[in-house]
């Protein structure tokens, strides 16, 4: 792996690689990691603010031993007008690896063409955030201990959220069994879950209510309510997507609540407590599967 | 009686377009070359294969595979007859390539190549579906045409 721009340029070989990588990477002691990218430089560039995903790709290379370089767009020359490429070719030759969000899709593509030495994605606008997706699919396969086979629920705006349709594309590749569940009006796009289902023969559900009845695991995004024109509609439809504690009344013991954070109504505090949420251990993970990706791709 | 148009000495014939594709074969036609040339649009001839089918002649003019895969984006079933000396001297059915580079403009408004120079391409997913290289989303070979 020379770059990481998105889920799709990945073989499940290539997954498995990185999952089993972010493994050795979380059990490895800080002293030993450190002198893997040690006398390394990584850049991040953000071109629009994630300070979770951020300061998660900073920890990660901290702990590879990499020295980091902030480049902040708003007091750097791409607010004078220079072009993200230029931008690009520029930073390469100063750095070892560039970690890029940008609110243009495709723009990882883009400089990933550009750039001599490796491309992280850190988020393309509505695109792609493959880091999210590996952190996603290893949090999975460590609290169940496989993929193939399970069964996920994705819930909340299918239509919007990214991280689903990538995740949609992860759990086919391993063979999950998956639920869609949204309200009728936010429904993942019928060709990407054709595309999907095609390529790697899963089964796909359609739903519009919760029904956790046999369910291993249960991701959760939001929904925005300023997605429906009826204002009424919209708080009513996040009331029913909402999952609190009475909407897990029921649910398996050994269900995992993912979201990929950060979470606002759709999960109530109370839920927090509840030994099936796993978010925040989710959240963690992001460090060892970054760690692995880092690595990874300036091993070449 | 049929209808009667100029045949041409030198230029070429598209032929067997689906009835009604004709025009988007000419509006590619137009963009692509100075129409200064002399072009003909018959619509709803008779065809043995499709029923009706349009035809499009255009005068002076031989197509580049560039061109040739635009038109394959609008009539997938399209073929090319070259002429010349008013006579066939090539003929070959247009062909959807599994990679368009370089001539199609991304429809989503926020794909970094409409932001940057960014050469676009995309990729043939099947006959209804093109995904863009760089913002991978999926677009009908109309949208894209
Ligand atoms: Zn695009």
């Amino acid at each position: 792996m020379h770059d990481l721009v998105s889920i799709r340029d990945l073989g499940k070989k290539d997954v498995e690689a990185v999952l089993s990588e972010a493994a050795r990477m979380e059990k490895m002691p800080p002293k030993k990691s450190g002198e893997l990218l040690r006398g390394k430089l990584v850049s991040t560039m953000f071109f629009e603010p994630s300070t979770r995903t951020n300061m998660s790709f900073q920890a990660a290379a901290k702990r590879l031993g990499a020295k980091l370089m902030t480049f902040y767009p708003s007091v750097s020359s791409t607010a004078k007008g220079e072009t993200l490429g230029d931008t690009i070719r520029m930073i390469d030759g100063y750095v070892d690896a560039i970690v890029l969000r940008h609110p243009y899709e495709g723009a990882a593509r883009y400089a990933a063409d550009l750039a001599e030495h490796p491309v992280i994605n850190a988020g393309d606008g509505g695109n792609q955030h493959p880091t999210q997706t590996l952190l996603d699919l290893y949090t999975i396969k460590k609290l169940k201990g496989k993929i193939s086979g399970l069964r996920v629920s994705l819930m909340g705006d299918l239509k919007h959220a990214r991280t689903m349709r990538s995740l949609l594309y992860g759990l086919g590749m391993f063979g999950a069994d998956v639920n869609l569940v949204s309200p009728s009006a936010l429904r993942m796009d019928e060709e990407v879950i054709r595309e999907t289902k095609g390529m790697f023969g899963i089964n796909v559900s359609q739903t519009s209510d919760i029904n956790l009845k046999g369910v291993d695991v249960l991701y959760v995004c939001r929904i925005q309510k300023e997605r429906f024109q009826d204002k009424y509609e919209g708080e009513k439809m996040q009331k029913e997507f909402r999952v609190d504690l009475e909407a897990l009344r029921g649910a398996p013991e050994d269900l995992a609540i993912l979201h990929p954070l950060p979470k606002v109504e759709e999960i109530p505090p109370e839920v927090d407590s509840d030994p099936r949420a796993k978010y925040f251990e989710q959240a963690k993970n992001g460090v060892p599967v970054r760690m692995a990706v880092l690595y990874l791709a300036s091993k070449g | 009686m049929p209808l009667m148009v100029e045949k041409i000495s030198e230029g070429t014939v598209i032929d067997h377009i689906k009835a009604g594709a004709g025009m988007k074969v000419l509006a590619i036609l137009s963009d692509a070359y100075p129409l200064s040339k002399m072009a003909a649009l018959i619509m709803n001839a008779h065809s043995r294969k499709f029923g009706r089918k349009d035809i499009v002649k255009i005068e002076g003019v031989f197509l580049d595979e560039k061109i040739a895969n635009r038109i394959s984006l609008v009539a997938p079933s399209a073929t090319i007859n070259m002429i010349r000396n008013s006579k066939v001297s090539g003929k070959r059915q247009v062909k959807m390539p599994d990679t368009l580079t370089g001539i199609l403009k991304c429809p989503n408004p926020m794909c970094i190549t409409n932001l940057e120079r960014a050469e676009t391409s995309f990729l043939r997913v099947n006959d209804r579906h093109l995904r863009c290289r760089h913002c991978e989303r999926l677009f009908s070979p109309e949208e894209l045409a």
